[in-house]
């Protein structure tokens, strides 16, 4: 479904993302993991269209994306942004937010559609006309995933979507973000700094370490320790070390 | 007893309502680690900016005992209070990004805020800038001293903010989620040196975070707090034995890399525990 | 009644339609602005003399060309409440319509300049490049003129008069209102919003004009009612001049510049456009110090 192959990604001289390919299968979920720098952010960018400063090759469903996206482009693709109050327009109330795409491509039901996105993501009728500033972090969080899901996509980018959250809040989006993923066929590329929010929604996953991806494996090798490069193996012991009380 | 809050209540009005955001807390701290955990709007940064007067001016803090070292918080002057935040007291917030003066170097910040407390010559400042740098375990104080803060990363900046922090000797630290913004290896790193320079310097810590698990490894106690109200307190070496099912939700609902788990357990917020 | 049940309804933590979420706004940004004192004292003077002007011919008590030589310079009395100038016209009348002239001026400036300013910041601040630095170097042209200077040139280039004086300020005024713009945009143009907006497949031009202008705007409002007392003044200064509204035409400045002759004899000829103008400069500043605390958007 998704094939990146030697992706090279640079602002100005400086090359932030060296080389990195992975394949996702239809309906799977891939996680990338690495510290803030090693270039993971970049990557997801670059595959939504929003950085056309690369080379190499990027295709969705066997078809490869130019630099410059057609707007059918993004019916099929969508993202979701780490932080939900940065990335909901503050002026703007939740049923025109969600309105926006479906008004781009002139697409029918409007009111129906942003009915059935709300219910989606569990969120009750009553935020629609309501602005970003009254709604909690979880519940922006929902709106942006009902933002990314309203036409329909094929493929999610979510780029740490549970990072600015409470606890209590990130399991309820990492189960609603299965949910759907289930529900609906969805093609996952999940980036986080954590391990363990990746472990729990992606069953493969690649490490980066500046601007390359120094290791692929599944989630089932991660946890049985079988990794390959020292940077995986560091990321694990501390995960591991922090995750369970002392 | 280095802190002393009992019934602590903190209430934000605006022109037609009240809202009681922290609603009667009590916690004493000596020279000991005290983790207070919590989501965001449980009241755990309110308590601890009560604690410098570090509010906006709207809040009303009530409390039957308030105090730092047997000083009485509410009723200590402006300038009192300028006497220990910073001097007796540090303050390390979240993001070093906003608390670092921009157009000046490291180096001559950290000796600022030695020369306001300790009042030396420029040029012992400037070595006692690097000391600290050091001892935050940074490898080239000398160089580091000498950048400006957007050339270092933001563990660096964190470390740096820890030193300057550390200038006045301090009995207690405050560290409002300090590593909520930093990689995880280096999350572990700065809560490691903290951990290290509190216990080596005697002083007292109160950690802030959203983080159970977390906070527990780098304290002897941990305050639970919810909606306002400290909900169970205990050792931190005790977590697994917690009573509380706010406790409980906290702990269950992280995802875990070891023990997968199908569905992440929700919190199902009782109405029960806003007033126990 | 419908007074409180407008309150409810706006203040509905949970609107039903887009209307309402948007009264909803309007209505707190108006309680908010309410409660500061200042710009509420600034909001009624500008009502004040907006209706004051407006009202012209039924409130002045004669026509304000209508001479009367033989009751000159006459000092204020109960017939004419602020005495009658060289030619015995009534300045109390003058002042009423001179309102309408003055403010009338100030008007079209700013509907004339921040729309500009706004589109060339936004294209600019949005677009980069070339088109940006295209755009910033005309701007730095017209700023790097003082602006009464260039606004002289210019009147005396065209015709003296109203229109042109309104063009001419119009032309000094743009400037600052394109780099504010250009600024705002340039913060607002990298959050994770914009690139949702771009995630779309929206055009340039529908994320500039649906997404990225709105939240230009109150800064600019805020920076138009802070200007509008410069505005006056450089009418006034234009009016001074002789650049500006023309010799019967009772606008405050020209009024000024007629007076100035018997500013030591005859105060009160040049004292009251000048009250006029400084109150209503004072209130404009008033009201844009209050709208700027309330419309920031850093603040919500």
């Amino acid at each position: 479904m998704i094939k990146v192959d030697q992706l090279r990604i640079s602002f100005g001289t400086h090359e932030v993302v060296r080389g990195v390919s992975f394949d996702v299968p239809r309906g799977g979920s891939f996680g990338i993991v690495g510290e803030s720098g090693s270039g993971k952010s970049t990557v997801l960018r670059a595959m939504a269209g929003l950085n056309e400063d690369w080379s190499g090759r990027i295709a969705f469903d066997g078809n490869s994306a130019p630099l410059k996206r057609p707007p059918v482009f993004f019916r099929q693709v969508q993202m979701v942004f780490q932080d939900p109050f940065g990335s909901l327009h503050p002026r703007q109330t939740v049923d025109r937010i969600l309105s926006e795409l479906l008004l781009v491509h002139t697409l029918p039901d409007i009111e129906k559609r942003i009915k059935q996105a709300l219910s989606d993501v569990a969120l009750p009728q009553t935020v629609r006309f309501r602005y970003p500033h009254q709604l909690s972090g979880g519940q922006r969080q929902r709106v942006a995933i009902a933002r990314a899901l309203i036409a329909e996509p094929q493929i999610l980018l979510l780029d740490e979507p549970t990072s600015a959250l409470d606890v209590s809040v990130q399991a309820e989006i990492l189960n609603l973000l299965a949910d759907l993923r289930q529900a609906r066929n969805l093609t996952y590329v999940l980036v986080s700094h954590n391990l363990a929010v990746i472990a729990h929604l992606c069953p493969q996953l690649g490490v980066m370490l500046n601007g390359e991806m120094v290791e692929q494996l599944s989630t089932d090798d991660l946890r049985a320790g079988r990794t390959k490069h020292a940077h995986t193996a560091d990321l694990r012991t501390l995960s591991i070390n922090l995750e369970e009380p002392a | 007893m280095l802190v002393d809050i009992k019934n602590l209540r903190i209430a934000f009005e605006t022109r037609t309502s009240r809202f009681e955001a922290v609603r009667g807390v009590s916690m004493q701290l000596g020279t000991e680690k005290l983790g207070i955990v919590g989501e965001s709007g449980s009241g755990k940064s309110l308590t601890a900016r009560a604690l410098m007067k570090l509010l906006p001016n709207n809040a009303k803090i009530e409390a039957d005992t308030l105090s730092f070292d047997g000083i009485d918080i509410l009723g200590a002057s402006e300038r009192g209070m300028r006497q220990i935040r910073g001097k007796r007291a540090g303050f390390i917030l979240q993001d070093p990004k906003y608390s670092l003066n921009p157009v000046k170097t490291v180096g001559s910040q950290i000796a600022e805020s030695w020369r306001t407390h300790k009042k030396g010559s420029r040029k012992e400042a400037a070595e006692a800038a690097i000391e600290l740098l050091d001892q935050v375990m940074i490898r080239n104080p000398r160089k580091v001293a000498a950048a400006y803060p957007n050339e270092i990363s933001g563990g660096m900046g964190q470390r740096v903010m820890i030193a300057m922090m550390l200038a006045p000797d301090p009995e207690l630290l405050i560290a409002d989620e300090p590593t909520s913004a930093l990689d995880a290896t280096v999350q572990a790193e700065i809560l490691r040196l903290i951990d290290d320079l509190v216990s080596r310097r005697g002083m007292g810590l109160i950690l802030i975070s959203h983080d159970l698990p977390l906070v527990s490894h780098f304290c002897d106690r941990v305050a639970v707090m919810y909606s306002g109200r400290v909900v169970e307190e205990l050792k931190a070496s005790e977590l697994v034995k917690a009573q509380h099912p706010y406790t409980k939700g906290l702990l269950n609902c992280m995802p875990s890399l070891m023990h997968p788990k199908e569905r992440l357990p929700v919190l199902n917020r009782d109405a029960a525990w806003l007033n126990p | 009644m419908i007074q409180t049940s407008f309150r409810n309804w706006a203040l509905d933590e949970t609107p039903a339609s887009r209307s309402q979420a948007n009264w909803g706004r309007r209505y707190r940004i108006w309680l908010s602005l309410k409660s500061n004192p200042l710009a509420m004292i600034g909001l009624g003077i500008i009502l004040l003399f907006a209706l004051l002007s407006l009202f012209a011919p039924l409130i002045a008590p004669y026509d304000p060309s209508l001479q009367n030589l033989g009751n000159r310079l006459a000092r204020p009395s109960a017939g004419h409440w602020f005495g009658t100038d060289e030619l015995g016209r009534d300045i109390l009348s003058r002042i009423l319509f001179g309102g309408r002239v003055t403010l009338g001026m100030v008007v079209s400036v700013v509907a004339v300049v921040a729309p500009i300013g706004l589109a060339v910041g936004c294209v600019a601040g949005y677009m980069g490049g070339v088109v940006d630095s295209a755009l910033m170097r005309i701007t730095d042209v017209f700023l790097a003129f003082p602006r009464l200077i260039l606004a002289l040139a210019f009147v005396a280039a065209l015709k003296p008069g109203v229109e042109s004086a309104i063009l001419a300020i119009a032309l000094t005024a743009w400037p600052p209102y394109a780099r504010l713009a250009r600024a705002e945009t340039m913060t607002i143009r990298n959050t994770d919003y914009v690139a949702a907006y771009r995630l779309t497949g929206a055009s340039r031009w529908r994320i500039m004009l649906r997404h990225i202008a709105p939240l230009c705007v109150p800064s600019l409002i805020v920076r138009t009612t802070l200007d509008m007392s410069s505005i006056i003044i450089t009418a006034a200064s234009l009016g001074f001049l002789g650049m500006g509204a023309q010799a019967p035409s009772p606008e405050w400045g020209a009024m000024i510049a007629t007076a100035k002759r018997f500013i030591f004899e005859q105060w009160w000829v040049a004292t009251i456009p000048g009250i006029a103008i400084f109150m209503v400069s004072l209130a404009f500043n008033f009201l844009g110090d209050g709208l700027r605390d309330v419309l920031d958007p850093k603040q919500n």
